[in-house]
């Protein structure tokens, strides 16, 4: 945990309260080499603006249009990414690891 | 995850208390589980294995897979003593990611050349820990050799519940010590929680060394708790 996510999650509880469409994304577990550790989070509102990361920005704009589905529908997801994924070359881990996130709405 | 629990969770860490949201994988059920409320959860005994590793984890139990994420407020170290250990001690503590503050009232021993970047308190123990406030995420540390700044220091840093509290000296320094913190009415369990001699054994004799073995067991006592042994 550092200052910069203990801010993460001030502002998905600030951006709720303003109104916004929230989603929570946070790295629920990884294996081999990944960028950010489990327990990192990624807050994305429903204008799609996002503030922390779950990786060195490889899989973020999935994770995001991920969340636009959860912020509407309101059901959470689990997300997988790695080299070995059929995203590979989509939204794959240049590092060669992998990692799971789960998106849940803040409701 | 809830508004009133993410709210709960903020109001929590910025109390530098400790808080782990325990997720369901399988339903998305969530819960908050607070730093008191944990002995006492369902799922005590992985709530207390995940936070001495100090990492947020996923879990198998009886009852499923739950996602724990720990919440753990920073860990700091505070010093009473301006000496020459502590000049090793500090760097060594915040290469791993302590907040160090040291606490001394002999001017001459707490200076900023001394200690470039810590923040000092050239004041008695009880002004400075009144302001710095020790907790259960604290590491103490008594290194002046003098009772008469080291002792009120330590009987401070018992009552708040820090995680290591230490103390420098001979085992016949430590003697005296038990007795003055006894006199001082400081309950004879607390008294046996005070690591003395301080630091563990690897043959220290530097101050840089002796410094290390302190840190040592500090991280002994973060990540395995009062009772493991090295």
């Amino acid at each position: 945990m550092s200052k910069l996510d203990e801010d993460i999650l001030a502002a998905a509880e600030q951006w709720k309260r303003e109104g916004r469409g929230v989603a929570i994304a946070t790295v629920v577990e990884t294996w081999g080499s990944a960028p950010r550790p489990v327990g990192s989070h990624l807050v994305i509102d429903d204008q799609q603006n996002f503030l922390g990361s779950v990786s060195g920005g490889c899989v973020e704009g999935d994770v995001i249009s991920a969340a636009a589905d959860v912020i509407e529908s309101g059901k959470p997801q689990m997300l997988e990414f790695g080299v070995a994924d059929e995203t590979a070359w989509r939204a794959g881990l240049s590092c060669g690891g992998n990692i799971r996130v789960y998106v849940e709405k803040v409701d | 995850m809830r508004l009133d629990l993410l709210a709960t969770l903020n109001a929590e860490r910025a109390a530098r208390r400790a808080a782990v949201v325990v997720t369901e994988l399988a339903s998305g059920a969530q819960r908050l589980v607070r730093e008191g409320e944990v002995a006492g959860d369902a799922l005590a005994e992985a709530l207390q294995a995940q936070i001495r590793s100090g990492k947020s984890g996923v879990v198998e139990t009886e009852a499923g897979r739950f996602f724990l994420e720990l919440h753990l407020p920073p860990p700091r170290l505070m010093i009473t003593g301006a000496v020459h250990v502590s000049q090793a001690l500090a760097p060594i503590a915040r290469l791993l990611g302590f907040d160090v503050s040291i606490v001394d009232p002999r001017t001459a021993f707490a200076t900023p050349e001394r200690f470039p970047d810590v923040p000092l308190y050239a004041e008695w123990p009880d002004t400075a820990l009144a302001r710095l406030k020790p907790d259960h995420w604290t590491a103490f540390v008594a290194l002046t050799h003098d009772p008469k700044i080291d002792d009120p220091a330590l009987e401070i840093a018992l009552a708040a519940g820090c995680f290591y509290v230490g103390a420098l000296g001979s085992k016949k320094t430590h003697g005296r010590r038990i007795e003055s913190l006894k006199k001082r009415g400081v309950p004879e369990p607390s008294i046996a929680r005070i690591h003395a001699p301080i630091g563990l054994s690897i043959g220290a004799s530097s101050p840089q060394e002796i410094a290390l073995s302190i840190m040592a067991e500090i991280i002994l006592r973060l990540r395995r708790g009062p009772e493991a042994k090295p």
